[in-house]
């Protein structure tokens, strides 16, 4: 490296604190307190200059190693190690991991919290697979996947605590609700193109939100519904002291009464949910509509040339995927007992999202990893909470930036012409 | 007649606001055909320098119109810069990529932009003393009286200024020339010998800007922020950028204005708590019918 060089990338550091001391001076260094009638600024500079002085150092060590070309080098070819290694062994990883997760709740140190994780951990996997099926397969942007969620939840409250049905009638019919609400705001928007389609989707997401707030009379609004009922092992209850004429798992099974009984039994019900999701998808890609929204996804003109309808095929793959964010809606219902609109915020489809892109679109594995990796993260910094939402954004941005196409990148279809030729 | 009267002020008013941010979506929607999801957060950074220096200046006591330009070209420079930024950072590296990736990144930058604002300037909604009072009041001897506000007057007058130039600036100046010929073909262009990455970078500053005065406006329309406004004025201004033609800039004038009385009207007459429902409703109604918008040029698309 030259002087000539080093002098330029100075410079060019020293543009860049300029840039910064703009950026975070008045935002960051002036902070708006409120204080009896009005708003004082209360100065933060030390906590500016250890910013601006962070982003001329890492601008000039970028500057420095740029020259040389080797991070970046480093960074790809991990990167692609890293994908060819687990796209050989898949079959063995996702074997691994369902016998991990089958023996999960029995393993020493598993309690009560880890199970808390796991079935968080596996919800979202749940969604993350039911976005798949449109974001990966069909490749329509859904930032609204949290409506369906909703739909979901919401009527398995409402039918469960309007009927007193059982869980298993109940999923089902919210399963079924959510796929009508997906139809019926597949219809109309799904002509739309990608970018487009993102936003009507934001916005039915927003809608839906609005109306669970505001219908009093049916949702309760903003306070929820509560009573939710609880699951039960084919009609044995969890309940300590059963009701007269009825009996509760631990008497029939003759164990000691312990709440952990409920919170394995989610682990299985959810687990099962999710396999079935992936089971679903890895099946439907085989089948012609499956191999339609590949296609789609990868060129929509030749598909309308060769005859395949892309309204209906896109709608199919939007209804589907929402009948299993409307089972994990239900199940999310019935294991917090609780809901309210709290829950179904624009946030909730970011990190579905996220997710899904995350893990490399269409990509199974890559959903699972990408859900341990941020809801696992998300829990170890609970008590940043808000740092964690900048790191999450940023990590958004960084992943789009250096591996557009995800951690495990799977944009290969699944059959093509000539075998095995690129 | 009189209460349509007032609700046709109020909305002129909201629509300029909503109009104002349209362009931006519209103008980096026409130059890179992406959708600028931080936009909207950019209002809300543009919203909170302004408070911020407003609170500076209220409290030197300086004549209020002296006050008002100061602010505005204070919040126009600090949030250019952040619309400048996101650019580099999170979509000029991604030129070329495929067609969702500059949007994820977006949606990501919205995410940190708005936690950004709320780690550093806190989560609670900040209030602002008026600067305004007064008005002009129409209708005296009728039951309803009508008052269309110094405030509200300034707003659209300003608008209407900010329009005229930035008008000029699109159809009469070379910048604006090599802006539309990077709408038309960018190869193209790069190979006249405009330096393309130059251009969009401007585009950027110019949306944020525009974005900027919006923010100001908001908060001396409501008196209230938080970190979270730019959301909503976000997407409705997209909806406003789509209803007018996405690409076009009269368009987003004109989508602003609309959805603005779209939302006034509704929670006048209709229902205050489904105000926000009635514009993204016209937003897929609109899709439907109008998939090129009002004054949008016809998509088409090729092989």
């Amino acid at each position: 490296m030259e002087k000539k060089d080093i002098i330029q990338s100075f410079k060019d550091s020293l543009f860049t604190g300029l840039i910064a001391l703009a950026l975070f001076g008045p935002i960051v260094g002036l902070r708006t307190v409120s204080k009896g009638e009005g708003l004082f600024i209360t100065p933060q500079w030390g906590v500016v200059f250890l910013l601006v002085g962070l982003c001329i150092l890492g601008r000039f060590l970028i500057n420095i190693n740029s020259a040389r070309r080797t991070e970046f080098k480093i960074f790809s070819t991990l990167s692609s190690k890293f994908s060819s290694i687990t796209e050989d062994k898949a079959k063995h990883f996702a074997i691994t991991g369902i016998l991990f997760a089958v023996v999960f709740p029995f393993l020493p140190f598993t309690d009560r919290y880890f199970m808390d994780v796991a079935i968080m951990i596996l919800t979202y996997i749940m969604l993350g697979w039911g976005l798949n099926i449109v974001v990966g397969l069909a490749g329509l942007l859904d930032l609204g996947y949290v409506a369906f969620y909703a739909v979901g939840a919401y009527s398995y409250a409402l039918i469960a605590t309007t009927f007193g049905w059982s869980f298993w009638i109940c999923l089902p019919l919210a399963g079924v609700f959510a796929a009508f609400f997906g139809i019926l705001l597949g219809f109309p928007v799904l002509r739309l193109r990608g970018d487009y389609l993102a936003i009507v989707t934001l916005g039915f997401g927003e809608i839906i939100r609005i109306i669970l707030i505001n219908w009093y009379e049916v949702t309760n609004g903003p306070d929820g519904i509560t009573g939710i009922p609880r699951p039960s092992f084919f009609g044995l209850p969890f309940k300590r002291s059963p009701d007269e004429g009825e009996t509760s798992f631990h008497l029939f099974f003759n164990l000691e009464y312990s709440t952990m009984h409920r919170i394995i039994f989610l682990y299985y019900l959810i687990l099962v949910l999710a396999l079935i999701t992936n089971y679903f998808t890895l099946k439907i890609r085989k089948l012609p509509v499956g191999r339609a929204w590949e296609a789609l996804r990868e060129d929509e003109i030749a598909c309308k040339s060769l005859g395949v309808n892309p309204t209906n095929t896109k709608l199919t793959a939007f209804a589907i995927g929402a009948m299993f964010g409307g089972f994990a809606g239900s199940f999310f219902a019935t294991r917090q007992a609780f809901i309210s609109p709290e829950s179904f915020t624009f946030i909730e489809s970011a990190i579905i999202v996220a997710i899904v892109v995350l893990g490399g679109m269409g990509s199974q594995t890559g959903v699972v990893l990408a859900s341990i990796f941020l809801i696992g993260i998300t829990e170890m910094f609970r008590d940043l909470e808000q740092f964690r939402m900048i790191a999450f954004g940023g990590a958004m941005v960084l992943i789009m930036v250096f591996k557009p196409k995800g951690i495990l990148a799977n944009r290969k279809p699944t059959i093509l012409m000539h075998g095995d030729k690129k | 007649m009189e209460y349509f009267i007032q609700q046709l002020v109020n909305g002129i008013t909201l629509g300029s606001i909503y109009g104002l941010i349209a362009i931006g979506y519209t103008m980096v929607y026409g130059i890179i055909g992406m959708i600028n999801f931080a936009h909207g957060d950019i209002f809300m950074i543009g919203a909170f320098v302004a408070l911020i220096s407003f609170i500076i200046f209220g409290l030197t006591g300086v004549a209020l119109p002296i006050i008002l330009l100061l602010v505005l070209l204070i919040a126009m420079l600090f949030t250019a810069c952040y619309g400048w930024t996101v650019e580099k950072l999170a979509y000029k590296p991604l030129r070329g990529s495929f067609r969702l990736a500059p949007l994820i990144s977006a949606l990501g930058m919205s995410i940190v932009l708005q936690n950004y604002v709320q780690v550093s300037q806190g989560a609670r909604v900040k209030p602002m003393q008026p600067l305004f009072s007064g008005g002009l009041e129409f209708f005296k001897n009728s039951e309803f009286i009508v008052t269309v506000s110094y405030l509200q007057i300034f707003i659209v007058v300003l608008t209407v200024i900010l329009m005229g130039i930035f008008t000029y600036l699109i159809t009469k100046t070379d910048l604006g020339r090599a802006q539309r010929a990077c709408e038309q073909d960018r190869t193209m262009t790069a190979l006249l010998g405009i330096n393309v990455d130059r251009t969009i970078s401007i585009t950027f500053i110019i949306g944020s800007s525009l974005a900027s005065v919006a923010g100001m406006m908001f908060v001396l329309y409501y008196g209230v922020i938080d970190f979270y406004i730019g959301f909503l004025a976000g997407i409705k201004a997209f909806t406003a950028a789509v209803l007018g033609g996405i690409g076009s800039l009269p368009g987003a004038m004109l989508g602003g204005l609309l959805i603005g009385l779209i939302e006034t009207f509704w929670a006048g007459y209709v229902s205050l708590e489904y105000k926000d429902v009635a514009a993204f409703s016209v937003l897929i109604v609109v899709l439907i019918f109008f998939p090129t918008g009002f004054l949008g040029k016809p998509d088409i698309e090729k092989v």
